[in-house]
C-alpha cells in the first residue's frame, strides 16, 4: 500500500496538473506548488474521499488567520500528511 | 421567476434534509428583457441562467441541511451540460442533491427537467461562509418565506 505522501502527491498531481516529480514532502502547497484556495477544495475533496475523513479546513484557516498557526503547519505536504494520518487514526479509534 | 433580479426559484416543492435532496419549481416568464437580446425572434433561456437556477436550488438545499448557519456561495462549476432548450413559459422542475459535505465547502449535483425531460445537469462546488451581515441574513429570510422554505428545516 502506498504511503500517505504518495497518495496525496498523486492527488495533487492529477487534480492540479502538476508534474508528480516536482512534488516533495517539503513542498508547500501554496508557496511552492502555487495551489490556490479553490484548487485546494478539489484536493481536500479527493483526500476526504480517499481517506474517509473530513479535513478541518475551516479550523485550520481560522487558526492561521488568528496567528495561532502557520500555513507551514498544515500546507507543507509532510505536515499535511501527518495531519491526515492523525485524522485516520482518530477515526479508527472511534469506530 | 424574475430573471432581471436573479429570482430563479418560485417554489420549494420538496426538501428532504435527512436525504439531502431538494426539488423546486421555476416558471420561466413569457416576457423578459433578457429575451429581447437572447434572442430576437427566438427567445431562449440562457445556459448560464440554467446553471444559476441549479445553483440556487442547491443553495436552498444547503441552507436547509446546514440550518441557515452558513451561506453557500457558488465557487466552481465542475460540469454543466445543456441538453435541450428551455423556452419562455416552460415550467422547470429542478432537483439537487448534496454529494459531499466538506469543511467550509460542499458539492452538489443538480438537474433541470421540463415536462419530465432532462434539459440540463451540473456538478457544482460551493464555499460556505458565515452570513456577512444582518441585511443579507434578513433578505434571505424574506426570500425563504416567498419560496416556501419549510421553517421546520431550521428548527433544532
Amino acid at each position: 500500500m502506498s504511503s500517505t505522501f504518495d497518495q496525496v502527491a498523486t492527488i495533487i498531481a492529477e487534480t492540479c496538473d502538476i508534474p508528480r516529480d516536482t512534488i516533495t514532502p517539503d513542498s508547500h502547497a501554496i508557496d511552492d506548488l502555487g495551489i490556490d484556495s479553490l484548487d485546494f477544495l478539489d484536493i481536500a475533496f479527493a483526500i476526504d474521499k480517499q481517506f474517509g475523513i473530513k479535513l478541518p479546513l475551516e479550523k485550520w484557516t481560522q487558526e492561521v488567520n488568528d496567528g495561532k498557526a502557520t500555513t507551514e503547519q498544515y500546507f507543507v505536504l509532510k505536515n499535511l500528511c501527518a495531519r491526515i494520518d492523525e485524522l485516520v487514526a482518530a477515526k479508527g479509534a472511534s469506530a | 421567476m424574475q430573471l432581471e433580479y436573479f429570482h430563479m426559484i418560485d417554489r420549494i416543492v420538496d426538501l428532504k434534509v435527512d436525504e439531502k435532496t431538494i426539488v423546486v419549481e421555476a416558471q420561466v416568464p413569457q416576457e423578459s428583457t433578457i429575451f429581447e437580446g437572447h434572442f430576437p425572434g427566438y427567445p431562449l433561456m440562457p445556459g448560464v441562467l440554467l446553471i444559476e437556477s441549479m445553483a440556487q436550488a442547491s443553495g436552498w438545499l444547503q441552507l436547509g441541511v446546514f440550518k441557515f448557519e452558513r451561506m453557500p456561495i457558488l465557487a466552481a462549476v465542475k460540469e454543466a451540460k445543456v441538453r435541450g432548450s428551455v423556452f419562455p413559459g416552460d415550467l422547470m422542475s429542478i432537483e439537487a442533491s448534496l454529494t459531499h459535505e466538506g469543511s467550509g465547502y460542499a458539492m452538489t449535483e443538480a438537474k433541470i427537467r421540463v415536462g419530465g425531460k432532462l434539459r440540463a445537469n451540473s456538478a457544482l462546488t460551493f464555499t460556505l461562509i458565515p452570513f456577512p451581515n444582518a441585511d443579507m441574513r434578513g433578505y434571505m429570510a424574506k426570500v425563504a418565506e416567498r419560496v416556501g422554505f419549510p421553517q421546520q428545516a431550521v428548527s433544532p
